[in-house]
């Protein structure tokens, strides 16, 4: 069992109303964010159960705007996010969907474009008093929550490329705590997930990136 | 290592090294949350300093709630009391005030601490600010005092739960209740034994109580059943100060809540589907229907 802090009880700060509908919808959009490269340009929400039947009524929808522009569970700009965005010249879109049920029900897609075209697709569910879960990114199913920092590298799934990456953060020093690999069909495009305990050098994407069959690395600092 | 899995452990560790609660709380937290005496006071006060803010605000400013359930109910307490016309007395008038006030900060987009959920942050707070105005306590001791809410709400999320959807608003309410009721004992003079006892009758004076939120939306009733965690908890703390003990101790209390907890039907455990949620009024009344 991990640690339960006192500050887990007493906490987290946060806006409100809601610590599954708001706080933990700000947490998704913002490790959503962090999973893709440079400043967006358009984001898409598609909302699922719950999320797509209160979200108005929870501030789930600014939360969510509020996370991917980068602002914590207690940063106050949450509630001007809309107006934040429009500034930033960020197009961003809600939609609910009400008939796909076979989800979590608090469960949200995030379809992200940046500046330079790049286009990615996170899932994400909220578990209740501000703890989430990545569930997908793109088409390929995975699993992180974002508690501790952590690497994620797109790669082909060829021989190799798991040891490059832990040598990458072995020379650095880095204390692996989890790493997994998903991957859809064997192959093909899989993603890298490994947490650290402590923070990670953000030079060390540079390096993974090195080898041929790593596309994309992202660091995500918590 | 300082720690401990239930109550029992708690207060054993209290007595062998002559402890309050707060201490064996705060110790715990230093010694396994890495971080460090002077860190964990740093981020106490700041989720003290957020409470008094988010009970005070919409007293001098209400608005209405985002869902539009709620908004200005604090205020017409804090003006009835202050009209001299209340019957709760000094210390029961404002604590429900401040946690109603707490609810619509919460469900207008404002700045709360959970404790230990969104729905039910009014509680704690609410009591404690106002043992803190009546008997004039410094922060420094209100800020510790938090660590003793926190052992209580701990002790519930690791043998029982805290969530609504899990074991109805007897989780929410009823532990923040309880770990109001713990907390004011010690701030009160109370002994670890008083306290533990306090937050046992609290889990069976609000056992059963179901979550049924109008809307789905963290609005009403739970404003109304904030009032009624400081109300429990107040009663709680008098009767452990008292000296009267209880013949249930929390860890059975705790287990007792968390069986009643799963036997809930799915319809009164924050779905809208039943209970409150569903009366006609509340239906009629419903954003998003």
């Amino acid at each position: 069992m991990s640690f339960i802090s006192v500050f887990d009880v007493l906490g987290p700060n946060m806006i409100g109303p809601s610590s599954s509908h708001t706080a933990g919808a700000a947490v998704i959009a913002y490790l959503a964010q962090k999973m893709i490269n440079g400043p967006l340009r358009r984001v898409d929400f598609t909302l699922y159960g719950s999320f797509a039947k209160t979200y108005r009524g929870h501030g789930t929808d600014r939360a969510l705007l509020g996370g991917i522009l980068g602002f914590a569970t207690d940063d106050m700009r949450i509630r001007e996010s809309f107006e934040i965005a429009r500034e930033r010249g960020l197009e961003f879109s809600f939609t609910a969907n009400e008939k796909e049920t076979e989800v979590h029900p608090n469960t949200v897609d995030i379809a992200m474009e940046n500046e330079a075209g790049q286009k990615m697709v996170v899932r994400g569910e909220s578990l209740g008093g501000g703890k989430v879960r990545i569930v997908r990114i793109n088409q390929v199913r995975v699993e992180y929550t974002g508690e501790y920092s952590a690497v994620i590298v797109i790669h082909q799934d060829k021989p190799g490329v798991v040891a490059h990456i832990t040598k990458c953060l072995s020379d650095r020093n880095v204390n692996i705590a989890f790493m997994r690999l998903f991957r859809e069909k064997k192959g093909e495009i899989a993603y890298s997930i490994v947490e650290s305990d402590g923070s990670l050098p953000e030079d060390v994407a540079k390096e993974l990136r090195q080898n041929e069959n790593v596309h994309d690395v992202m660091v995500v600092q918590v | 290592m300082m720690d401990f899995k239930n109550a029992r452990e708690l207060l054993a560790l209290c007595q062998e090294r002559k402890m309050l609660l707060s201490e064996v709380m705060r110790l715990r937290e230093i010694e396994n949350g890495e971080i460090t005496d002077r860190e964990a006071d740093c981020r106490m006060a700041k989720a003290w300093k957020i409470m008094k803010e988010s009970a005070a605000m919409p007293i001098e400013s209400p608005g209405k709630s985002m869902g539009g359930l709620i908004g200005g109910e604090a205020r017409k307490l804090i003006e009835h009391a202050r009209a001299g016309k209340g019957i709760c007395g000094d210390i029961l008038e404002k604590g429900i005030a401040y946690a109603m006030a707490i609810l619509e900060t919460n469900a207008s987009m404002g700045l709360i601490v959970a404790a230990p959920t969104a729905g039910s942050a009014g509680i704690v707070p609410g009591l404690l600010l106002a043992l803190q105005e009546a008997y004039q306590f410094e922060d420094e001791r209100m800020i510790r005092v938090l660590y003793n809410a926190g052992a209580v709400g701990y002790l519930a999320m690791r043998n029982a739960t805290v969530a609504g959807a899990v074991g109805g608003c007897q989780a929410e309410v009823g532990v923040a209740s309880a770990m109001a009721a713990s907390a004011a004992v010690e701030l009160m003079g109370g002994t670890p034994k008083q306290s533990l006892d306090a937050a046992s009758t609290v889990l069976m004076n609000m056992l059963g109580l179901v979550c049924d939120p109008v809307g789905g939306l963290v609005e009403y009733p739970c404003q109304n059943r904030n009032a009624a965690g400081v109300a429990n908890g107040l009663i709680a703390a008098e009767m452990a100060l008292a000296g009267i003990p209880q013949l249930i101790p929390l860890d059975e209390m705790m287990g007792v809540m968390y069986a009643v907890g799963k036997r809930m039907p799915v319809e009164l455990r924050e779905t809208a589907l039943g209970g409150c949620a569903a009366a006609p009024s509340a239906c009629q009344g419903c954003p998003g229907r």
